[in-house]
């Protein structure tokens, strides 16, 4: 029945017509529909919520949650970009500093270093407390000196031949145990995340030497305390043909889609474009630039499922 | 006392005169759209509330406006508390729900790498 159709289209998708988009807040709540009762049911959210891992490894982690509202996996984006606390470098020990990077630029660039540890191993930092304790602190050495190369040749003019430790990277921050880490930590190794962040150049003569305390913070604090590089989310691409389209049609169709969403299947001697896998789009709307094919589509998004 | 002057609220209650405890307006102290939505969500699917909703006084203050107006038979805190309860089962849920899906994402890596 069209009516009821078009009311579960109302309630679960949000569609995205030529000119805007429609119905994009969640409207299920208890009262808004007459012969649907949405209080919230536990049972019925056990029952229809499920996380599948599409994609995982070092750096990206894709999955999708089916079955939660925008308000719950829009909380969840904001905790894992502000609230998810990590170590990173916060006081910086100058000793001395000859190169051409300032101490201020110098103590910026080593705070937004990424640091392996795991944050659940230290405690917080109590309000007041300059010094810090073992419990709370992770203490790194950078101590480098750039030197001229005896053997490199005459006439060369190669930065890399010429100089000996002449850009200071990530992997020369050493790890200083204070007081009981030694015992405690054996085995764990506490470093940068990456071994090739450049955090300076130097020339003959220059040297830095540093010292660098850091502690547990949040991305609320400050951004380099976010655990992320970003978190983010799309909702569930549903694209549906509402007439056939074949021939010449559906070869314009399958181009104003991203690849692999359409394929062409050749029925009867005529070539007939069937949806293969909306999820793959990214939603360019190229389809309303087209008069003939706009009505012929109807581009939505499932709102209850989460990429 | 000394102690509440060095604690700082987290969540104080405004009330109109005249009115029974129906209608409530919450400050939650140190809180934003993180909290405010997805609790504003969970209360809005009790069938006795009849309003609910939440503001940020200004954006330089981290505080929120929440208020809550119930159809007349409970008191405004009952929906409220059981917003937080209802909200932190759906964590647990989500949280164990995803640790197996991970765990059986990786055993199934494990599976077609051998």
């Amino acid at each position: 029945m069209a009516e009821r159709g078009s009311l579960e289209e109302m309630r679960s998708r949000v569609v995205l017509g030529e000119f805007g988009v429609r119905h994009v807040h969640t409207t299920d709540f208890p009262g808004s529909y007459p012969g649907y009762t949405d209080a919230w049911d536990p049972v019925t959210f056990r029952q229809g919520f499920h996380v599948d891992v599409t994609h995982m490894d070092e750096g990206l982690l894709e999955f999708d949650l089916v079955g939660i509202d925008a308000a719950i996996a829009n909380a969840f984006r904001r905790i894992l970009l502000a609230e998810v606390p990590t170590m990173a470098v916060e006081k910086v020990f100058v000793y001395n500093n000859t190169s051409i990077v300032q101490d201020e630029i110098l103590a910026h660039r080593l705070g937004l270093i990424p640091i392996q540890a795991d944050p659940r191993l230290f405690e917080y930092r109590s309000q007041g407390d300059e010094e810090g304790t073992e419990i709370d602190t992770l203490q790194f050495q950078l101590k480098i000196k750039c030197s001229r190369n005896p053997r490199a040749a005459k006439e060369s003019s190669d930065p890399n031949e010429l100089y000996i430790n002449h850009k200071v990277y990530s992997r020369h921050m050493t790890w200083v145990p204070l007081g009981n880490q030694a015992d405690l930590f054996p085995d764990a190794c506490f470093r940068p995340v990456h071994d090739d962040i450049l955090i300076a150049q130097l020339r003959p003569g220059q040297e830095i030497d540093v010292l660098m305390h850091c502690v547990k913070g949040i991305g609320k604090d400050h951004a380099k305390f976010s655990p992320v590089a970003t978190a983010s989310y799309r909702l569930l691409p549903d694209i549906t043909l509402v007439q056939p389209i074949e021939g010449e049609a559906a070869e314009k169709l399958k181009k104003c889609f991203s690849p692999g969403v359409i394929e062409i299947q050749d029925i009867k001697g005529k070539k007939v474009a069937r949806v293969a896998n909306a999820r793959l789009d990214t939603f360019s709307r190229e389809i309303f630039r087209h008069e003939e094919l706009k009505n012929m589509v109807r581009l939505a998004r499932v709102r209850n499922h989460y990429i | 006392m000394a102690e509440e002057a060095e604690r700082k609220p987290v969540l104080e209650t405004v009330q109109a005169e005249g009115t029974d405890g129906n209608c409530v307006t919450f400050v939650l102290h140190d809180e934003d759209h993180t909290l405010g939505n997805s609790l504003r969500y969970m209360i809005m699917k009790n069938p006795e509330v009849e309003f609910c909703g939440y503001c940020i006084t200004h954006p330089s203050e981290s505080k929120i406006n929440f208020r809550i107006q119930t159809r007349g038979g409970i008191p405004a805190v009952e929906p409220f508390r059981k917003g937080l309860t209802d909200l932190m089962d759906v964590c647990h849920h989500m949280l164990s729900t995803f640790e197996a899906s991970v765990k059986e994402y990786k055993a199934q890596k494990e599976t077609e790498m051998d």
